[in-house]
């Protein structure tokens, strides 16, 4: 099992796109697939159509008094399961400071990954689609994830974002997880997104080489509530989140 | 997409009207949910299924159902239960056109070889299926649930007819009414119940009672389980005996006819078993209950199923040595398996040889008009009683024959001491058996739990006889098999010494035969067995 977080300290960057996306893409290619939407407002639930509800709340799902198991939703595509966001996820910091059932780990920092664990045989690839913030929550899913794919705004600013970030997993102890940045909402006629692109990927290598145009048809997804990738899978966008996936199969 | 919590119904629909009757139900459906038809997944064709089981049933009458799920290369093989529950999996590259007798190595096969070994599966039914499957949405447009509406043809594979009478009236294609599964979309069993309990409402559609391979069999004519190889046959202890008998010989008759397409098929070894052992139940009821028969009859075909026991004779007695050739080879402690390797190639020539003789055989005049005239004359004893005016009952006749046959056994056995020659056992055996068959063939006469006991004792000597017999008939073969081979020039040193050390161990185990008899013996026919016998017979006083 193969654990991917979309991260970004940053809001409205591109994270949820980039999840669901690519969620779908890693089902679409028969890898039995898991979302975790885990943030309260719930954009990647809304997107896949499910309620934004979890029986008994964020606090039975990180106490361990109901299983992560029977939190989850299958979505409308093959191999793809959602666990739907909850309004209770406000308080996840600090339901993962409190008690709870089985926790060997001890650490509040590691709670997430062990609530992970046991879904180890059931799939292939889980994706955790994270709230903007550093918080005990990001700081978990940073501790559980391989992989933090890294959406970046083209803007000199980013690659500042991305530093910090790399020298804070770098300070983890034992399990690091592997960082890989994409620019998002890169637009073709802005000087400066275009410079920023050629400069940043010539100067790090944890920068994909796929950036991911802005694109109204991306922004659609909010109304057809479906993936990009699925409801229009000849367009640019799905193509330019296609590229993405492979690069992430072949550099992660 | 059969995820968890499928629920099945059938359409039952006059023919013609299944898709008004499916319409009907989705208008049903769109009261509570909004429908949309799932478009086809890209390169989705027909289903197909094949269903799988020996000859004689072995999965089916251990409650397991076998399937083979065709895909566009090889496919899967899907074990369950009766009742859907799956139990392995098995993915294979190919299919051979002729199913093998051993599957390839998997874990279906690992739980099914002590089943079905040495049986081959055979198809038994094929199943070509179209889905169409419609979506059921909520409010918000997400699907919670699918329809599947299956439309199955299923087809009878030609293969030997398992009942000499139920041939002609088999059907070999017909359609299955159509059957429609709920499935559930995880998280969501509620709205699944919901669909489904909308769906049990619509007149037409009823729960599917039966699983796909259990409806299939019902719409082809074919009753599961429908050839074994005992003789229960219908007798009453009221009925004229010669009708008993007669009824009783048309059944073996039945079992030698079901297998013959089989063994000339060379499907699997047990074919030739089960026809052989029809033919010697079918001898000895002749010899031990003709006496009810005409006359000129019985001692015609006394003389025609000696002729068809011993042209099966040469292939069985090859069959016995391959089948325990691994068993054999892996007892060597001198010489090494791969010593024994050139008899093995010598017993498959001479297999390959033997077999086109009984073939011959089989097919021929001598055969064909001891099944036809065979069965005419008993028909004709069962369906107008017998020549005879005042013949006595079944169950009269059954008492006498089998004190007789015990007192035999009883007096022949006791007579054994250590200097006795082989020939003495050798003889007790044949007597033992023809014990077995008349308990066998009255069995539907005799209390069960009396029967048992006496069966089970009885089985004990046998064993043991035949273990004596079966040692010194196979070491002489050993020998005469090495000669050939000399003769042949097909016998490297090393292959006839691991022959020797076999002889020797064959020897050995008729030793300890030979000392286990009188033990067996007694435990049978000592008082203890007398008594067992008596209460059989007579009732318990
Ligand atoms: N490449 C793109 N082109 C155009 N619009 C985009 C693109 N990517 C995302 N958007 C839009 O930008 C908005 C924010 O995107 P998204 O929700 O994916 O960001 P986020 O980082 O998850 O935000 P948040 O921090 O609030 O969770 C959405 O309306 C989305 O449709
Ligand atoms: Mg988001």
């Amino acid at each position: 099992m193969k654990i991917f977080a979309t991260y970004n300290i940053k809001g409205g960057v591109g994270k949820t796109t980039a999840a669901v996306n690519l969620a779908y893409l890693s089902a679409a290619d028969g890898h039995r697939t898991l979302l975790w939407d885990l943030d309260p407002q719930g954009a990647a639930s809304f997107l896949f159509r499910i309620k934004p509800r979890v029986k008994g709340g964020g606090k039975a799902l990180i106490r361990g008094t109901k299983a992560l198991d029977d939190a989850i939703k299958g979505t409308d595509f093959d191999d793809l399961d959602l666990i739907p966001a909850d309004f209770t996820y406000r308080n996840m910091d600090l339901l993962l400071g409190g008690p709870a059932k089985g926790n060997t780990a001890k650490k509040p920092t590691r709670r997430i990954a062990q609530l992970l664990r046991p879904l180890a045989a059931e799939y292939d690839h889980v994706f955790l689609d994270c709230p903007p913030s550093i918080s005990l929550v990001s700081e978990n899913v940073m501790h559980a994830a391989d992989v933090l794919v890294v959406p970046l705004i083209p803007t000199t600013l980013s690659v500042r974002t991305l530093d910090q970030l790399t020298e804070f997993v770098a300070g983890f102890d034992g399990h690091r997880p592997q960082i890989l940045a994409f620019f998002s909402m890169a637009d073709r006629r802005k000087k400066l997104h275009q410079e920023t692109i050629k400069d940043l990927q010539a100067e790090r290598v944890n920068v994909a080489a796929t950036p991911i145009p802005s694109l109204s048809l991306i922004e659609r997804m909010s109304v057809e509530r479906a993936p990009v990738t699925a409801f229009a899978p000849r367009s640019v966008a799905a193509r330019a989140y296609r590229d993405l996936w492979a690069e992430l199969g072949k550099k992660t | 997409m059969t995820a968890p919590g499928v629920r099945g119904f059938v359409l039952e629909a006059l023919p013609g009207d299944e898709q008004n009757l499916l319409s009907a139900a989705l208008a049903t459906l769109a009261e509570a949910f909004t429908v949309i038809a799932e478009p086809a997944a890209p390169g989705a064709g027909p289903r197909r299924r094949i269903w799988l089981d020996t000859f004689d049933w072995r999965l089916y009458r251990a409650g397991l159902v076998l399937v083979f799920e065709q895909a566009r290369r090889g496919g899967r093989l899907l074990l369950s239960q009766a009742d859907g529950t799956p139990q392995a999996e098995q993915a294979v590259t190919s299919w051979p056109r002729r199913p093998p007798l051993d599957l390839p190595e998997g874990p279906v096969r690992d739980r099914i070889i002590v089943l079905t070994r040495p049986r081959a599966l055979l198809p038994v039914v094929r199943a070509v299926s179209t889905a169409s499957v419609t979506r059921l949405l909520n409010a918000d447009g997400k699907t919670v649930a699918r329809l599947v509406a299956d439309r199955i043809t299923v087809t009878a594979p030609s293969q030997p007819a398992a009942s000499h009478a139920a041939t002609s009236q088999t059907a070999t294609t017909a359609e299955l009414a159509p059957r429609l599964a709920v499935t559930e979309v995880r998280g969501y069993p509620g709205q699944a119940r919901r669909a489904s309990a909308l769906l049990a409402g619509v007149p037409g559609v009823a729960p599917a009672s039966q699983g796909t391979f259990m409806a299939a069999l019902t719409a082809l004519g074919r009753h599961p389980a429908d050839y074994n190889s005992g003789v229960a046959a219908e007798i009453t202890a009221a009925m004229p005996a010669p009708v008993a008998v007669a009824r009783l010989l048309l059944r073996l008759l039945d079992t030698v006819e079901s297998n013959v397409d089989g063994v000339l098929r060379d499907i699997d070894t047990e074919f030739l078993h089960d026809l052989r052992v029809a033919v010697r139940r079918t001898r000895s009821a002749v010899k031990l209950l003709g006496a009810v028969l005409p006359d000129e009859l019985a001692k015609h075909y006394q003389a025609e199923f000696k002729w068809l026991g011993d042209v099966t004779t040469p292939v069985r007695d090859l069959d016995v040595h391959l089948l325990g050739f691994d068993a054999m080879a892996a007892q060597l402690e001198a010489a090494s398996p791969a010593d024994l390797e050139p008899l093995r190639a010598f017993l498959a020539r001479r297999r390959a040889r033997e077999i086109r003789r009984l073939a011959a055989a089989l097919r021929g005049p001598r055969f064909r008009a001891i099944a036809d005239d065979w069965r005419k004359a008993l028909l004709e004893i069962r369906d107008t009683g017998s020549a005879r005016r005042r013949p006595p009952a079944a169950v009269t006749l059954a008492l006498s024959t089998t004190g007789r046959a015990f007192r035999r056994v009883a007096t022949q056995g006791g007579a054994i001491i250590p200097a006795s020659p082989p020939e003495s056992l050798h003889d007790l055996r044949k007597r033992a058996k023809e014990l077995r068959y008349l308990l066998e063939f009255f069995a539907p006469l005799h209390d069960p739990v009396a029967y048992r006991k006496v069966v089970g004792d009885l089985k004990q000597l046998q064993d043991c006889l035949g273990d004596f017999q079966d040692s010194e008939v196979q070491r002489g073969e050993i020998s005469s098999l090495a000669e050939a081979m000399l003769a042949e020039r097909a016998a490297p040193a090393v292959t006839l010494l691991a022959m020797g050390e076999i002889a020797a161990k064959l020897a050995r185990s008729q030793a300890q035969a030979r000392e286990e008899f009188a033990v067996r013996f007694a435990r049978f026919a000592g008082p203890a067995g007398q008594e067992r016998v008596r209460v059989l017979l007579e009732g318990p006083s």
